[in-house]
């Protein structure tokens, strides 16, 4: 934490592809991430003693046998962000259990990246986590590939939870004798049963916690215990427990977001040395003149070089809670108290636009979706609030990833942006629409509801907050999501005093890396 | 002697018309087109029975006649035609002399369409039919060539003082309409036909690409005389759009949006050829082009399901890809004006005996703007070249105004 004085330098605000260095009122409280956990200098050796020595499980090497059939899942290109530096912890994890798997002499072993309803990944993304030598071996065969929500053929109905949920999921892992999922957990809302449950999930299944409703009442989910959408998974995935074995692997990185020449932004701004600002003024001069489609691919290109901080494996829960207590040791920070505004800069990348264009929905629900939400306690701004967000906001959407997004930012967002309204008029006939679900299916296409996932995502923030405030942002992108836009701070700071008084209390979230706020 | 705007041919003009007036606006557009305002004789009576002068009130400006004016339609039309002509077509206006059962003075209405009866010569099949406006004989007979009133050189039109009309073209105008509804009685007329025409099955999903006067009032038409389920019209401006509801539309989506409104609400495939625009493969059972455009006509096209139906309301234009017919078996039907006799509900009547009805129970208020004097001819026809734009449905001379 730190609180703005007369000798605080100006701080980084990402704005997209881009940043810039913003002077805050005197008296903001910037909240940062804890200092970076160091990485464990043997990852070969503790990836093998996690397979070896799982929690509240047999070892690995003993729950495989030949003629059996293993399944393995992994995480999809959404995590982690930025992407990891090659190789992958994925790759270094799948390499290991398939060595296990081959010395124990099991032939029929499939690979999915779990992608639920995100887009298929390509080749070259498959390979850069999986590596070379797993993906020339499996993908050509037909033994590594996107799990597909689609193919009813290929996905079984296991039941309904107490709550009347309908559990179904990839056809091959739930038949499986062994399911091995293999997770990297940047933030605490990922792992645990939100693996299997909803990663290899269909619509019919995701439908009874992707909505509205349990979004407004996920308080946050970045919290497991106080999130309705995880308590939902923790209904299915032990409902799969029922099923199928699940032998549940998950790491956890440090925040080592960006490698040379962009290392300033893992740095504090008041620790920077000489060398630092000079590449602070080269990289704002270079961005300022750099067309806004190199810049993308300046950003998309950064290869994170995290380090691994921890490794468990075996049964889902006690692996789950040894993950989120590393996840949190990194990236917990303790604040004291709400405030009248929070600031958050929103970066260039969120799990759904990898290696495309984030375009509004995204930049909202990158904002009030996953930063807003990063607290447990209570969230970080009070309750009618405001909420200043940086990002260009651009009118511009991939064709080729987010088709149903453009139909669902003209049409839907065009009649209202009520997530309770637009989820009772129009999900289904996009859930449910061929040509979305043929593109899903066949090319890189985020399946047709995905847009709406994403307004509900945002769904407890309009809640919760008074206003929603742009700073450079389009004015017409910004309108159609019913927010408002700011050239600057000062003139965001004006436009919500009527809600927040002329001088409120500010925090600024200071992201990437992430942080969690425990708010007291 | 009588004032009125004259069609006139002049081969410079013409191409004028059809080259430099797109690239122009406003009333610099109008003044080269191949129109005069001209003193001239009031034109004759035919020397048989039947015939009356009518002397006009109000007279609209059609798309067509833009079109005629602008180089925009075909050269098809060249050979039903007499030059020069007194353009209009879309007359109220009150009978100078007796006519049949109708004394002078009564107000009415006219059928442009010349048809056999007018022409003094034998009624050729279609119109012993009942199906007038497909008349074989409208180049012969008592009369100049000429497929309408208003394109024929000895009836005039209702763009001058005054014209003759035969009496199978006259309908009296009841009290409770006054001459602005009635003006849109013919265009009315022609979106009944349109409507019958289109023979739309019990629920069936019906796409009117253009609102202009013709497709509000085919959306009207549509919607009071057929069983259509969905009813989506194509506006461009925010007066169209909420007149397409007020209509009778279900759903009313942007130009830029057909593809994709259509697209979702039928659940079709969407393609993107190479070089060209998009189209479906799936889509609605009907579409109407009812503004005349090669995008409309592309759209109408590329927007209706296999085995479907293109109902042309409008004059087509020159030169379209007809890929999509051949390869989705489409059927394309067109409407022309309007028949004497027209099925409705198991009986036969007139379209502008239908139309007169729906004329006197239909949200018609407003849709006729300021009318024109004659010769404020020139700032006439460019509200009427920008009427959506403008908020405008249609855009009317006023006979009887001098200033």
């Amino acid at each position: 934490m730190l609180e703005v004085d007369e000798r605080t330098p100006p701080l980084v605000v990402h704005e997209g592809d881009s940043f810039r260095l913003e002077e805050f009122p005197l008296g903001t409280r910037v909240v940062y991430s804890p200092e970076m956990t160091p990485g464990i200098p043997d990852v070969e050796g503790a990836i093998r003693d996690a397979l070896l020595k799982p929690v509240d499980d047999d070892p690995l090497p003993s729950q495989l046998f030949p003629g059996m059939r293993l399944t393995i899942a992994f995480d999809d290109i959404s995590l982690p962000l930025p992407q990891m530096r090659a190789p992958d912890i994925r790759q270094r994890v799948l390499e290991q259990v398939l060595e296990m798997a081959a010395a124990a002499g099991v032939d029929d072993v499939e690979l999915i990246s779990a992608n639920a309803l995100h887009r298929r990944l390509t080749e070259a993304e498959l390979k850069h986590i999986v590596g070379e030598r797993v993906f020339r071996s499996f993908f050509r065969d037909g033994k590594l590939y996107n799990f597909d929500a689609e193919d009813k053929e290929n996905v079984k109905h296991l039941g309904q939870t107490e709550k009347g949920e309908d559990v179904e999921i990839s056809k091959r892992a739930a038949e499986s004798d062994l399911l091995v999922y293999v997770n990297v957990n940047i933030v605490p809302m990922d792992g645990g049963h939100k693996s299997v449950a909803i990663g290899l999930a269909s619509y019919n299944s995701l439908r009874h916690h992707h909505n509205s409703h349990t979004m407004v009442h996920s308080r946050s989910f970045m919290d497991k215990d106080h999130s309705a959408m995880h308590s939902s998974a923790w209904r299915m995935g032990r409902l799969v427990g029922e099923h199928v074995k699940v032998f549940q692997i998950e790491t956890t990185l440090n925040s080592h977001s960006f490698p040379k020449p962009y290392d300033f932004l893992n740095r504090r701004e008041w620790e920077w040395s000489i060398r630092d600002q000079g590449k602070v003024l080269a990289a704002r001069r270079g961005l300022a003149v750099a067309p806004p489609a190199m810049r993308r691919k300046i950003f998309q290109g950064v290869r994170a070089p995290y380090a691994l901080t921890g490794i468990n494996a075996g049964a889902v829960e006690p692996v789950h809670d040894r993950t989120l207590d590393r996840v949190f040791r990194q990236q917990a920070t303790e604040v004291d108290g709400q405030s009248d505004v929070l600031v958050l800069g929103v970066p260039f990348i969120c799990p759904y636009n990898v290696n495309s264009v984030m375009n509004p929905i995204l930049a909202a629900c990158m904002g009030l979706g996953y930063m807003f939400n990063s607290y447990r306690g209570k969230p970080l701004v009070r309750k009618d609030g405001a909420v200043l967000l940086y990002h260009p906001v651009p009118y511009e959407f991939n064709q080729l990833h987010h088709p149903s997004y453009v139909d669902f930012f003209e049409e839907v967002l065009a009649e209202s942006t009520d997530p309770a309204t637009i989820e009772a008029k129009y999900e289904e006939q996009y859930a449910t629409d061929p040509w979305y679900i043929h593109l899903y299916r066949t090319s890189h296409a985020y399946h047709g509801v995905h847009p709406f996932y994403m307004w509900y995502w945002i769904a407890h923030a309009l809640d919760h907050v008074g206003e929603v405030v742009w700073i450079g942002g389009d004015r017409r992108a910004v309108r159609r999501m019913g927010h408002r836009s700011a050239s600057t701070l000062p003139d965001a700071l004006e436009m919500v005093s009527d809600t927040v008084g002329s001088s409120p209390s500010i925090t600024y979230m200071h992201h990437p890396p992430m942080t969690m706020a425990d708010v007291r | 002697m009588m004032l009125a705007l004259e069609l006139y041919r002049s081969l410079p003009r013409y191409v004028a018309s059809k080259v430099v007036t797109k690239r122009l606006s406003g009333v610099s557009a109008g003044a080269l087109t191949p129109l005069r305002l001209v003193n001239k004789d009031e034109p004759r009576v035919p020397r048989v029975p039947g015939w009356a002068r009518v002397r006009p009130r109000l007279s609209g400006i059609c798309g067509s006649d833009l079109g005629a004016l602008y180089g925009g339609t075909s050269r098809y039309f060249s050979a039903l035609v007499s030059m020069p002509f007194v353009p209009g077509h879309e007359v109220v206006g009150d009978l100078v002399d007796d006519c049949g059962d109708l004394p002078a003075g009564t107000r009415v209405v006219i059928d442009p369409v010349l048809t056999c009866a007018a022409r003094g010569v034998e009624s050729c099949e279609s119109c012993a039919a009942g199906r007038t406006n497909r008349c074989d004989r409208v180049t012969v007979g008592h009369v100049s060539p000429g497929l309408q009133t208003g394109y024929c050189a000895d009836t005039g039109g209702g763009w001058g003082g005054q014209l003759v009309a035969h009496s199978s073209q006259l309908h009296p105008v009841p009290d409770t309409l006054d001459d602005r509804q009635a003006v849109l009685v013919e265009p009315l007329a022609c979106a009944v036909h349109t409507a019958l025409r289109a023979q739309v099955p019990e629920g069936a999903s019906v796409l009117v690409v253009g609102s202009g006067a013709v497709g509000l009032l085919t959306t009207l038409a549509l919607r009071q005389l057929t069983p259509a389920g969905s009813l989506t019209v194509v506006a461009k401006h925010p007066a169209q759009r909420e007149l397409a509801r007020r209509f009778g539309a279900s759903d009313v989506l942007a130009p830029s949006d057909v593809i994709g409104g259509v697209r979702r609400t039928t659940r079709a495939m969407r393609l993107d050829p190479e070089h060209d625009s998009p189209y479906l493969l799936g889509g609605v059972d009907i579409t109407v082009d009812a503004a005349g455009s090669a995008h409309s006509l592309a759209t109408a096209l590329r927007t209706v399901r296999a085995g479907g139906k293109v109902v042309l309301s409008a004059m087509p234009p020159a030169g379209t890809d007809l890929s999509p017919v051949w390869f989705r078996e489409l059927e394309v039907v067109g409407t022309y004006a309007s028949a004497r006799e027209e099925q409705l509900d198991g009986t036969t009547r007139s379209a502008f005996d239908i139309a007169m009805e729906l004329a006197g129970s239909a949200p018609l208020t407003g849709l006729v703007g300021d009318a024109y004097p004659l010769h404020r001819w020139r700032e006439a026809l460019d509200h009427a070249s920008s009427a959506g734009r403008l908020g405008t449905v249609k855009v009317a001379f006023d006979l009887r105004s001098k200033s």
